[in-house]
């Protein structure tokens, strides 16, 4: 908050360095290939980051509250797998229709929340390493996901598929869902992490577990709600996905959390905890899906060299930003 | 009576030494973990394999192990070893590298070595070779283009997770459509991922106004290649190869789907084939030490039937 009250004068580089990392990026993209400031283009774009992006909004809390969750890209897996299931199962009962995907939305929502939970339970209740409980979910969801499978892939119906496939596809005055949504959910993001109790409160119990805890913040329940609040997150983004393929497997998801922290670490969040920005997390995703697509509509670099171009600047973002850190 | 009853006494005495003398034949069975479409198939087909196997021959004992990744796979299989003293080793490398000393070690322990699918880094370790053809893969798709567009025509390609396998495939392909006009715009890799093939596709849809046909080169890309395709509206693309046969694939080309007019077969049930063969070496005289290398066939409407399997997850 230090940051906005200096402005303009001496902008800090931890608020610039994101954006310009975005802005090069853009131009880059543009003068390689012309599609690539197209609308069609760039809605692609937006709605394919809308699923990391939903997630690592999530993930800004947790990391501000000073947590981590590894298992949200199993956990993702694991909840379209169970979701098409339901789905099937209840097809012949309800046929295709409305109620049908409700009750999937609604068990990806439960399944979601529940899952938090469990995670953020054992964490604060137990008080076992964030980095273990998850890392152990995220074994656990996996396994799961491949079984539920039986190795091969979960395929929602056909015909149900068809039906769905508008709340990926489809939208309003031609953006599509999966923006609206992630949209909303960075909204309502900002807002809690910067003007409410909640929000203040995990940059507290982040920045100083003691002092926190003396200042009588609940700190179990701070770090509870963060990860039960992002569960249901991978649940919203999982309602956005199934409908794209209409298909989960074990390759579901795969890596999706380290793809979360990094966007929120791109985006100025800092990883040790105490202090967030979901609208960096923004940027961050846009950064890292950017890349890739950059990367797809030319021919410029070796396909074999994509993974180290994307890890280049990640750490390129991150370096614009320690340079303020040292200023301020 | 009493003939019958000294026959089976007589019987019971011969085939007693014969028991105490073999007891049970232990088979070790590493593979990969069910971690795509197709190792998904070929971890069913496994199972399938050891199933029958154990009911036909009740002196054969499986041990199935799947590792998902190179180093658990070692383990698995030193632990088979040290722990079940196998007879026989049927494995399926996750990589060749680092799996070609440990599989060494099992051949100097004495036991049987079938290797599938990828081959060791060191030549004459193994006893029994099974695998598909991945440079005939390439091929037999390519032909399948040059004959299809027989004007020629723009196509793009989605390769799989950079390894030799893909690189044979892709060899094979281009060497087959060599000059026959067809001109590949662009190739990037899906990594045999539906999703990751889905967002590429997006991007060649951007980046090409014209594009006559896809080689999604497995069928898991080619979902990822007819959701991308779909979503776009773009009635350009005439058709779209995938290849290894999944069971929704192959259906549709049973179908008449104009869409997905072929598949080319690189079968996951080829793990089987290399259990059933080792068994047979382990019970019976008849000599199995080799090669075996499984054709991929080009299925078309016409012979689709004989390629569908609606049990197997794959």
């Amino acid at each position: 908050m230090k940051a906005a009250a200096i402005l303009p004068r001496n902008l800090p580089m931890g608020v610039i360095g994101p954006i310009l990392a975005l802005v090069v990026l853009m131009a880059v993209g543009a003068s390689m290939n012309e599609n690539f400031l197209g609308w069609n283009n760039l809605s692609n774009v937006l709605a394919r980051s809308a699923f990391i992006g939903i997630i690592a909004v999530g993930m800004t809390f947790v990391i501000t509250a000073g947590g981590l969750d590894l298992s949200v890209g199993s956990m993702a897996a694991f909840i379209a797998g169970l979701m098409i299931m339901v789905m099937n199962a209840l097809l012949p009962t309800l046929g295709v229709g409305i109620p049908v995907v409700l009750a999937g939305m609604a068990v990806a929502l439960l399944a979601g929340l529940a899952a938090g939970l469990l995670n953020g339970l054992l964490i604060t209740g137990l008080k076992i390493e964030a980095f273990i409980v998850t890392l152990g979910s995220m074994g656990i969801y996996r396994s799961l996901v491949t079984w539920l499978a039986d190795g091969g892939t979960l395929s929602l119906d056909f015909t149900l598929r068809t039906f769905y496939q508008p709340v990926y596809y489809g939208g309003l005055f031609g953006i599509g869902w999966p923006i609206i949504v992630f949209a909303v959910v960075v909204v309502v993001g900002e807002v809690i992490m910067r003007s409410t109790t909640f929000g203040r409160h995990c940059a507290a119990v982040g920045s100083n577990e003691q002092v926190a805890k003396y200042s009588s913040v609940r700190v179990g329940r701070i770090r509870l709600m963060t990860y039960a609040a992002l569960g249901l997150l991978v649940g919203v983004a999982t309602i956005m996905y199934v409908p794209r393929l209409g298909s989960a497997s074990s390759a579901t998801g795969v890596l999706w959390e380290l793809e979360a922290i990094a966007a929120v670490i791109i985006g100025g969040t800092v990883l040790k905890g105490g202090f967030g920005r979901v609208w960096g997390t923004v940027l961050g995703v846009l950064i890292l899906s950017m890349i890739g697509n950059i990367l797809n509509l030319t021919d410029f670099v070796s396909p074999y060299l994509n993974g180290a171009i994307q890890g280049a600047i990640i750490i390129l973002a991150v370096v614009l930003q320690r340079e303020t850190k040292a200023g301020t | 009576m009493k003939h019958l009853a000294s026959g089976a006494a007589l019987a019971l005495v011969l085939a007693t030494p014969a028991f105490a003398q073999d007891d049970t034949m232990v088979i070790g069975v590493s593979i990969p973990a069910a971690t795509h479409g197709w190792a998904g198939g070929m971890n069913y087909f496994a199972q399938a394999a050891i199933e029958r196997l154990s009911e036909t021959y009740p002196n054969l004992e499986f041990v199935l192990a799947t590792a998902s990744d190179p180093g658990r796979q070692v383990n698995d299989i030193e632990d088979m070893v040290a722990t079940r003293n196998i007879d026989a080793l049927v494995v399926l490398p996750f990589e060749s590298e680092p799996l070609t000393g440990p599989v060494q070690n099992v051949k100097q322990s004495g036991a049987w070595v079938t290797v599938v699918d990828r081959g060791l880094s060191v030549e004459g370790i193994q006893d029994l070779y099974v695998a598909g053809d991945n440079p005939g893969f390439g091929r037999v798709s390519g032909e399948y283009m040059v004959e299809a567009m027989p004007d020629g025509g723009n196509i793009v390609v989605l390769r799989g997770i950079p390894t030799s396998i893909d690189n044979e495939r892709v060899e094979g392909f281009e060497t087959a459509i060599e000059g026959s006009g067809i001109e590949i715009l662009g190739m990037e890799h899906g990594n045999w991922n539906r999703d990751e093939s889905f967002t590429v596709m997006q991007d060649f849809l951007q980046r090409h106004p014209q594009i006559d046909a896809v080689w999604a080169s497995d069928d898991d890309m080619a979902m990822g290649v007819l959701g991308a395709i779909e979503a776009a509206g773009r009635d350009d693309i005439q058709f779209v190869l995938g290849g290894a046969g999944m069971k929704e694939m192959i259906k549709r080309t049973m179908d008449g789907d104009a869409m997905i007019p072929a598949n080319v077969t690189y079968p996951p049930s080829m793990i089987a084939t290399a259990i059933e063969i080792t068994a047979v070496g382990l019970v019976s005289q008849a000599p199995v030490s080799g090669e075996f290398i499984i054709g991929s066939v080009l299925v078309t409407p016409e012979n689709a039937e004989t390629y569908y399997y609606p049990d197997s997850p794959f």
